[in-house]
């Protein structure tokens, strides 16, 4: 049985069938209808995101499936104080297969230790939101043909957001990536990323403060929101939030190639009038998210179709 | 002055080149005051090679005790095994892949940090650097 904690879980050739499958259920969506007819998929959401537990059932349904669960920590047994071990074990008893958000980073690998269903990681606090990066990676391969030869900038949050330690790791094993990191000197990626993943790998980065004086070599730009809760003081977080606004005048500085994807909500970091530029991608990958998220439910509960 | 006497061990270990000043640390790290056998801890002995340095005697039966954290306290201590008076084994230390309940994660963001029955869990994920990892949360833990 396999989980999935982190996107390196996947070798790149698993990821390949993977990002396969999700495209053939793009274009076939009738085919996997019924493929999960029977199955239950268990939402064990701590903390609360409509986003990424709605793309879960959205996934599951669309498959046929079923869906239980529960999104957030209060309305759970564990505001009785209750372990993440036993949740699982007792969820393993209700469901096939089940994905676990918690605001405590390594929650879901604690749960993959006891459980007797695979269990997805969708997102542990600010350290890894996997099946992020998967819609990512099919937003990018679908949209540009390839997951190489990409510069890849990645502006906002980059210390605690956890999607873009997730996609950086996922794209270092690809060939000739580099990355551009825009950021503002307090939310600069951590030292881990930096040392263990692009030091060790040899993958070129710069970092840099302004977004307006690299747009223009990017081939994809992954915008991110300054997020309120991985702040411990509101007075850092107001001072920061609107650091790095995407616009159309930073657009027109951009190349025709470039792809804006965004893991959403977004605040105010791109402004609404992006949203009709052909450029902007964030919508579409919403869509993609539910197509992967697919594949990794029938991948995971080795449902062949 | 006479040789300091702590007697010989029948059966044990001989924990040598410990830095001078840490024995205690050692002596907390490997649970010896929880066990009932003889300990003499030798405190600023002197030494060709690091000038002082401290020693540990433990008599115990050789099962007794995991001499893998050594590793990750300080690998150039050298433990020399006893047993039927001699010493039987020289042994260097190596860094231990994992390290489970020894020391703990300090990020506030850790599941353990919340789930008290948990093991902590270390592990080593890059030798040259000696650095361990958090398994769960993959925090770099500091030594201080």
């Amino acid at each position: 049985m396999r989980h999935l904690m982190s996107p390196l879980d996947f070798s790149v050739e698993e990821l390949d069938r993977l990002l396969d499958l999700a495209n053939d259920i793009e274009k076939y969506p009738e085919k996997y209808a019924h493929a999960c007819a029977g199955k239950i998929l268990a939402t064990l959401f701590y903390e609360p995101s409509t986003r990424t537990r709605l793309s879960f059932e959205s996934a599951m349904l669309r498959l046929g499936g079923q869906v239980l669960g529960f999104s957030n920590a209060a309305s759970s047994s564990a505001a009785k104080g209750e372990s993440v071990s036993d949740t699982i074990r007792m969820i393993s008893c209700y469901a096939d297969i089940c994905a676990m958000r918690h605001n405590k980073e390594g929650a879901p690998m604690v749960a993959s230790r006891v459980s007797g269903i695979p269990v997805i990681n969708a997102g542990d606090g600010g350290h890894q939101h996997p099946t992020q990066t998967l819609t990512d990676l099919l937003t990018i391969r679908s949209l540009t043909g390839h997951l190489n030869h990409l510069t890849i900038g990645l502006c906002g949050d980059l210390k605690f957001g956890r999607t873009v330690h997730s996609l950086i790791n996922a794209l270092v094993r690809y060939d000739n990536i580099s990355f551009v990191f825009i950021s503002p000197e307090e939310l600069r990626i951590p030292d881990y990323i930096r040392e263990d993943v692009l030091d060790a790998k040899g993958v070129p980065y710069e970092e840099v403060e302004r977004l307006e004086d690299v747009i223009g070599g990017l081939d994809i730009l992954y915008m991110t929101r300054v997020q309120r809760e991985r702040f411990f003081n509101e007075e850092d977080y107001v001072r920061l939030k609107d650091f790095y606004i995407l616009d159309k005048k930073k657009m027109k500085l951009a190349g025709p190639q470039l792809l804006v994807l965004h893991p959403l909500p977004r605040v105010n970091e791109i402004s609404v009038e992006v949203d009709s530029d052909p450029r902007a991608a964030y919508f579409r990958q919403v869509q993609y998210g539910v197509y992967v998220r697919m594949a990794l439910i029938l991948t995971l509960l080795e449902v062949e179709v | 002055m006479g040789v300091l006497n702590v007697g010989r061990i029948e059966e044990g270990f001989v924990l040598d080149h410990i830095q001078a000043g840490r024995s205690m640390e050692i002596y907390k790290y490997l649970n010896l005051d929880k066990l009932d056998c003889t300990v003499a801890i030798i405190k600023n002995a002197k030494s060709s090679k690091m000038g002082l340095k401290d020693i540990i005697k433990i008599e115990c039966s050789l099962d007794y005790i995991d001499l893998d954290v050594l590793g990750f306290i300080d690998h150039s201590i050298t433990i020399n095994i006893i047993k039927d008076n001699d010493i039987v084994e020289k042994r260097g230390l190596t860094l231990p892949k994992e390290i489970v309940n020894v020391i703990k994660c300090r990020n506030p963001r850790c599941i353990t940090s919340i789930e008290q029955e948990l093991d902590h869990i270390f592990v080593l994920t890059d030798p040259e650097k000696e650095v361990y990892r958090c398994k769960y949360c993959e925090e770099k833990y500091k030594k201080k």
